[in-house]
């Protein structure tokens, strides 16, 4: 079920708008189950923003952030119809991937 | 300098006697995401399971009547609680899920009760996903629980009597912390269940999405809280007990308009 990202992305005045929310559970690592037992750690590390093919942002994230994590962000330039995408990649590896349309 | 500002609103809060604690911070947090709710996901996934077949029956939930006739899931979550003839009790969406789940797709009683709800580390259950799913199938519908059978009848007196019924260490009831306006415990302004006002703002926003937990969490898990923080034996999923007091709060909110999953703390 992780690696979804619901994407939408709005351009104004030469200005886009891209929200992002993502399906990930953000284990710090330092959390118990009802057992006892350790949770292992699963975070995204690294978050990528791209506007057709020019990465417009790139964040390095930490276990800090909340579960199923929410991005605005703001870039110049982007017009209707451009290709958006946000990916990241978590501590184990896994990547999540997700593209719209700007409107 | 800040502390004589937060002295100051304290005093205010207290003067004014305003149940809503934290002045809207947290509605404009619900404002700032607008539909970018968790949920959606756990709504999605819900109607996933929907369609899964499963089972040594291998059926999905597709034939499961929630009330409105084999499969028809639109407004279907609004008419709970409601009697079942096939199953010859009351029954709350998750107890008629869980009887679809049994007679549908021949799994046992053990499997379907064994883990319905999140615990720490998940990621949401089968049963949290469809009961999200079925009740964005009824936002904006008309609260509408059943009220003509005996049965009917008989759980709501039996939902009011539990409501209202002080026991356990602390000498509690629902009634202690809901039953009057304008007060909260810490930052959580508590809604008076006993009025029509009250019981619809809170019935009609579960399930929701719960910020602190990271999962969607039901009106039957609501219950289930209520009463362990009551420090009262587990009241178990779909249970007569739990079914009552969901058709006791659904009566006292007939008419108000379902806008889950909602969002929450």
């Amino acid at each position: 079920m992780a690696g979804k990202i619901r994407i939408r992305a709005k351009a104004k005045d030469g200005v886009t708008e891209v929200k992002a929310l993502m399906r990930h559970p953000m284990e710090t690592g330092l959390r118990k189950d009802q057992e006892g037992n350790p949770i292992p750690a699963k975070f995204i590390e690294e978050v990528t923003v791209s506007h057709n093919d020019a990465v417009v942002m790139q964040t390095y994230w930490g276990a800090s952030v909340s579960a199923n994590p929410f991005l605005g962000m703001r870039f110049n330039g982007g017009a209707a119809g451009d290709t958006v995408t946000v990916t990241w990649v978590d501590n184990t590896g896994a990547t999540g991937h997700g593209e719209t349309k700007i409107r | 300098m800040q502390r004589h500002l937060i002295a100051a609103a304290t005093l205010l809060a207290a003067l004014t006697g305003t149940a809503s604690a934290d002045d809207g911070m947290f509605d404009e947090y619900r404002e700032m995401m607008g539909d970018d709710s968790p949920a959606v996901f756990v709504i999605d996934e819900g109607e996933e399971y929907w369609y899964e077949v499963q089972g040594p029956k291998a059926a999905s939930l597709e034939a499961c009547d929630l009330g409105l006739g084999p499969g028809v899931v639109e407004g279907a979550y609004a008419g709970f609680p409601r009697f079942f003839e096939d199953g010859g009790r009351v029954m709350d969406i998750e107890a008629r899920l869980q009887h679809c789940m049994i007679e549908l797709q021949g799994r046992s009683a053990e499997e379907v009760n064994r883990k319905p709800y999140s615990l720490r580390g998940d990621m949401g259950t089968e049963m949290e996903a469809l009961v999200a799913w079925l009740a964005d199938q009824s936002a904006g519908m008309v609260v509408n629980p059943g009220q003509s059978t005996p049965e009917e009848q008989a759980s709501y007196a039996l939902g009011e009597q539990i409501f209202f019924y002080r026991a356990g260490p602390h000498d509690f009831s629902c009634a202690t912390c809901h039953g009057q306006n304008d007060v909260r415990i810490r930052l959580q302004a508590l809604s008076n269940l006993t009025t029509h006002e009250g019981a619809a703002e809170a019935y009609t926003s579960w399930p929701a999405y719960r910020i602190s937990q990271s999962v969607v969490r039901t009106m039957g898990w609501r219950m289930r809280d209520c009463m362990r923080q009551q420090r009262l034996p587990e009241l178990i999923m779909g249970s007569e007990a739990s079914v009552a007091l969901q058709m006791f709060l659904a009566v006292q909110a007939t008419g108000a308009e379902m806008a889950a999953p909602g969002l929450k703390r």
